[in-house]
């Protein structure tokens, strides 16, 4: 982003380089602080719902923005994640919920090993018809294996008391844990993206070829910003499990690999906060399409959204945004 | 009765051609997308949605403007195919010059579009489309009873695909597209109008998906929903033959929709997942696909 280099003054740019830091330092509190009064402001379950689809869209753009792989099967991983772990709180009662997201997230990284080895065999859009296939494949499953419930999905599941301890009964209780998990999620990402790994990452992205040249193992890395983004999809999936209670094919249809892409993409692919935005603003959209005459057309207009966003707004609003501050502020 | 590996002839070979019917919609599909992917070097991802299209243009034609369904089988690809190529140059064209995921996902929103309208139109529980009073009936074979339109699309359709060979591999316009295929700069350079090379190729691939619609629209209930589930079926097809080469996707989809249909008599459990299971072989033994040609 700010790779904006002067040349022959280092001392500027590093300077630079650590005001930006600040700044970014201080978005990042500001955006905690925000998080931590918002359910006062606003209902917890519906901030819940956003920041679950968040993490979900942050995974998937850990994949598309950073290693260049768009994955049509990320609805797999967010199901799995969420069945898992509704399988396990409602059949054994003395499991905590922390655990139960646990067990969701290894079964959806153990998936995610599954998927990475068959589909990083392929590139461009054969890498996302193969996920594409691979989770109807397991929608298919999922319909027919008799941990699921089918049709019905899994109604009732509890949502316990975290670490033993407190009771995630009420919505606010739920809603720090859930925020909990979102701030590690999101950290886990930040970091992945600025260490070495991701920067290979970006390597590979804009020149595959350049990267196998200069020896490193391409496929390994790819495998592993797969394998780590169906994790926290998996991840997601699972505390919206516990949160709302339920998983049920919805999440495993691939309507739902189209919306994360469209929250990515409207967000802003390959920016950190991208997904978050992309996330809140497709969530909301849904929730407020669903009160309102047009509840029937949401599919419809996102679909506009889509078009709309490939045609004419591709760097998504983040990436707008920054444009915009680096044109006139810098 | 005669029994194949403990069932009964009839069923086995009832399962057989409906396998090879499905087999032809996977195989006509198939080609349409790789028709498609040569030139505009884009998945297609509203195919299965410009099928659905074709089904129901067929269906409005008859109950509104009482056009036949022979008539519909030449009118509608033609319209299909023909506003197609207003996506083509008003749309896809303009994003020809970016990454070509961005291709996949325009027509992606673009199908939950098509889709979304029709289900608000008709719901999604579909319609009835009457088949052809010719067509009608069966054919008793001594052996197994072939109803008469399902024999009429295996043939229809496999004279399509075998038309589509040929317009590709033996016409003068068909060289330009392979050529295009090859090196569209080149073309260009030579004087060819590559645009409009490319604007009717779209519009001659989704002019087969919508034909393959028509034919559908008598054997499986008209419903908005009707094409997104078959066409995932078909990308793993796809991936399965690779793009490469045209006998090779005709082939490949004939060869999974029969593997298809056999599946549904020793192992119904598996019948939906079967193709996706050949998927994850092929991807394991030869990454490539059978008829592929890159890496």
């Amino acid at each position: 982003m700010s790779d904006s280099q002067v040349v022959g003054a280092p001392g500027i740019a590093a300077k630079r380089e650590r005001r930006a830091g600040q700044r970014r330092a201080i978005l990042y509190i500001a955006l905690i602080a925000v998080g931590l009064v918002a359910p006062f402001l606003a209902y917890p379950v519906f901030l819940m719902k956003i920041l679950c689809f968040a993490l979900f869209a942050c995974a998937f753009n850990l994949l598309l923005g950073y290693a260049g792989l768009l994955s049509f099967g990320h609805a797999a991983f967010l199901a799995s994640g969420g069945y898992v772990t509704g399988y396990l709180l409602a059949s054994y009662p003395g499991l905590t919920p922390e655990l139960g997201v646990l067990a969701g997230t290894l079964a959806a990284t153990l998936l995610g090993c599954l998927f990475g080895v068959l589909s990083i065999r392929r590139q461009g859009i054969y890498f996302a018809m193969v996920t594409l296939a691979l989770a109807q494949l397991m929608f298919f499953v999922f319909i027919q294996a008799p941990f699921t419930g089918g049709e019905d999905g899994l109604h009732g599941v509890p949502r316990g008391e975290l670490f033993g301890l407190i009771s995630l009964q009420s919505n606010l209780a739920m809603y720090y844990f859930v925020f909990a998990v979102f701030l590690l999620g999101f950290a886990l990402i930040q970091r992945t993206v600025h260490s070495p790994f991701g920067q290979v990452l970006k390597a590979i992205r804009e020149n595959e070829p350049r990267a196998v040249s200069l020896g490193y193992n391409v496929d390994a890395y790819k495998l592993l910003a797969f394998v780590l983004s169906a994790g926290l999809a998996g991840l997601a999936g699972a505390t919206k499990t516990v949160v709302f209670q339920l998983a049920s094919l919805t999440d495993a249809h691939w309507h739902m690999s189209g919306e994360v892409i469209l929250m990515t993409l409207l967000g802003g692919v390959g920016t950190l906060l991208g997904p978050l935005a992309g996330a809140s603003l497709v969530v909301s959209l849904q929730h407020l399409l669903a009160q309102s005459p047009l509840g029937n057309w949401v599919s419809v207009i996102l679909g506009a959204i889509f078009v709309l966003c490939v045609m004419s707004f591709r760097s998504g609003i983040v990436g707008e945004l920054a444009t915009l501050y680096r044109k006139n502020f810098k | 009765m005669t029994m194949i590996f403990g069932v009964p002839m009839a069923v086995f070979m009832g399962q057989l051609t409906l396998g090879l019917v499905n087999g032809a919609f996977y195989a006509l599909l198939s080609l349409g997308l790789a028709v498609i992917f040569g030139l505009l070097k884009i998945v297609n991802f509203a195919h299965g949605a410009q099928y659905m299209l074709g089904a129901f243009a067929a269906l409005l034609a008859f109950n509104i403007l009482g056009i036949n369904y022979w008539l519909a089988l030449v009118l509608v690809p033609l319209t299909v195919g023909g506003l197609s190529m207003l996506i083509e140059r008003f749309l896809l064209r303009r994003i020809a010059h970016l990454d070509h995921l961005y291709g996949l996902l325009l027509t992606f929103g673009l199908a939950l579009i098509f889709e979304g309208t029709l289900i608000n139109w008709f719901g999604v529980s579909g319609a009835r489309y009457a088949t052809p009073e010719i067509l009608q009936g069966g054919l008793n074979l001594g052996f197994m009873f072939l109803p008469t339109y399902r024999a009429w699309v295996l043939v229809a359709a496999l004279a399509m695909c075998l038309f589509t060979w040929f317009m590709i591999e033996r016409t003068r316009l068909g060289a330009y597209l392979r050529a295009g295929t090859e090196n569209s700069q080149l073309m260009q350079a030579f004087g060819v109008n590559v645009p409009l090379l490319i604007t009717l190729t779209y519009g001659f691939g989704v002019g087969l998906a919508a034909f393959a619609g028509v034919l559908a629209a008598p054997l499986y209930p008209v419903s908005p929903t009707m094409g997104s589930s078959l066409l995932i079926v078909v990308f793993a097809v796809v991936v399965i033959g690779g793009m490469g080469s045209i006998l090779g996707a005709i082939l490949t989809g004939l060869g999974m929709g029969v593997i298809e249909g056999l599946t549904k008599v020793y192992y119904p459990e598996a019948a939906n997942t079967v193709i996706f299971l050949v998927m994850i072989l092929v991807l394991m033994l030869r990454p490539a696909g059978l008829f592929g040609k890159e890496a």
